[in-house]
């Protein structure tokens, strides 16, 4: 039969032993837990396609920041040129990812071949820097076997050099091609927006190699940002949104034909 | 049921334990996945220090300007004055002590970047003035007529 003492008794056991078995929930300490998590900081990227003309130091600034051997043919980011002619053909390269610039009106085959482009054949020419989207659902996250990339809470996506099995899944995966092999590594690389810089309040050093301001960072989750305020207000565009992998480089003056 | 059948089991089960117990070993303490499952969710927190401790090799105009303020002043009034320092003189990385002294490129290719004229509309390239390098003075370095920090002030 159940007597007050009883019951006040093993309720106090319980509690006890509740207490012991699971520590118990501080609201504090949670709250601190998730600002630690990183809820406040999402990066984001803004690319001003208008303000780019293509010099290239962008990528120079890049390979040596981030020691890609400097005369392989592999960048972390690079700079594509359109040329669209009036008899309707686009035009598209990027010879050594414009690690160099762009010197001449000829537009790189491939193979050692050049086409030479008049200037009165020419509808509308600009340049198209590239680099990782950062996805928020990054399909080279979702194949890699052994779960050595991965997504930090800020948003940037990261590569565990000494776990990465060099399969190549992820490079395959990524819709955007931003994925290589690193020539000395032998893992998969990529551009983590320049990770070191950033968690240290320093900008990408693209962005800060950038001389017309064709390139920014900033933080979605701060209204104020006015990276930020771009996003929201201006008309931007992201690359191939129908792959649905929620891309976080934005564009502005974006074209149909850039892919 | 018979022992003949239970023999087996307890075989196969033992083979379930060690390979469940090789796994608490052998899985890094830091490999976990966030609330969102394991479909986009791997997570190696360990090694996001590796990159945050990465070495910064750009270090920025402020840093130039410590030892070299006249050349800090004198660009920040002309058209070149988005040009970081480390754009031509390379990367400062821990410059004076390591290295001692920078790699400057002064190439034709390194003005030429901007200053090759491509006429493309819709694109800032075209309102940047140009030369043709193969007629304009092709042999000799751009810097030997005009001061790429002072531009603007007339042929040296």
């Amino acid at each position: 039969m159940i007597t007050r003492r009883n019951f006040l008794k093993n309720t106090a056991l319980g509690l006890a032993g509740a207490a012991a078995a699971f520590e118990l929930i501080d609201p504090k300490k949670l709250m601190a837990e998730e600002a630690k998590d990183g809820s406040k900081l999402r990066w984001v990227f803004l690319v001003d396609t208008y303000k780019c003309v293509g010099c290239g130091l962008c990528v120079k600034a890049c390979k040596q920041e981030n020691e890609i051997p400097y005369d392989a043919n592999v960048t972390r980011t690079w700079v594509e040129r359109y040329v669209l002619t009036k008899d309707g053909v686009t035009h598209a390269d990027t010879p050594k990812g414009a690690r160099d610039g762009f010197t001449t009106s000829k537009i790189d085959l491939g193979q050692g071949k050049f086409k030479d482009i008049k200037k009165e054949d020419i509808d509308k020419a600009f340049f198209v820097p590239k680099l990782c989207n950062q996805c928020d659902n990054p399909p080279c996250v979702q194949v890699c076997p052994v779960g050595a990339t991965y997504a930090t809470p800020d948003g940037v996506v990261l590569v565990d050099r000494t776990w990465c099995i060099g399969c190549g899944y992820c490079i395959m995966g990524c819709p955007y091609g931003v994925r290589f092999f690193h020539p000395v590594y032998h893992t998969a690389e990529k551009c983590n927006w320049c990770y070191h810089r950033i968690s240290q309040g320093m900008k990408p050093a693209c962005v800060d190699a950038c001389p017309f301001g064709a390139r920014r960072i900033g933080n979605i989750k701060d209204p104020n940002d006015p990276v930020t305020k771009v996003i929201m207000n201006e008309r931007v565009g992201v690359l191939k949104e129908e792959y649905g992998t929620k891309p976080q480089v934005f564009y502005v003056g974006l074209s149909k034909e850039v892919k | 049921m018979k022992n003949h059948v239970f023999r087996p089991l307890i075989v196969f089960l033992g083979i379930v334990g060690l390979i469940l117990l090789a796994r608490v070993f052998l899985v890094p303490k830091d490999f976990g996945v966030h609330e969102r499952g394991y479909m986009y969710g791997w997570y190696r927190k360990d090694n996001e220090q590796f990159w945050k401790d990465f070495k910064v090799k750009y270090q920025g105009r402020e840093y130039c300007s410590g030892c070299h303020p006249a050349n800090y002043d004198v660009i920040k009034k002309t058209p070149h004055k988005n040009i970081e320092c480390e754009n031509c003189h390379g990367p400062a990385v821990d410059h004076p002590e390591a290295p001692p002294k920078l790699a400057l490129d002064k190439s034709r290719e390194q003005c030429l970047r901007c200053h090759y004229p491509l006429p493309y509309p819709t694109s800032g390239r075209s309102k940047i003035r140009g030369v043709d390098p193969d007629t304009h003075n092709p042999d000799i370095e751009c810097s030997m007529c005009h001061n790429p920090h002072n531009p603007m002030e007339g042929l040296r």
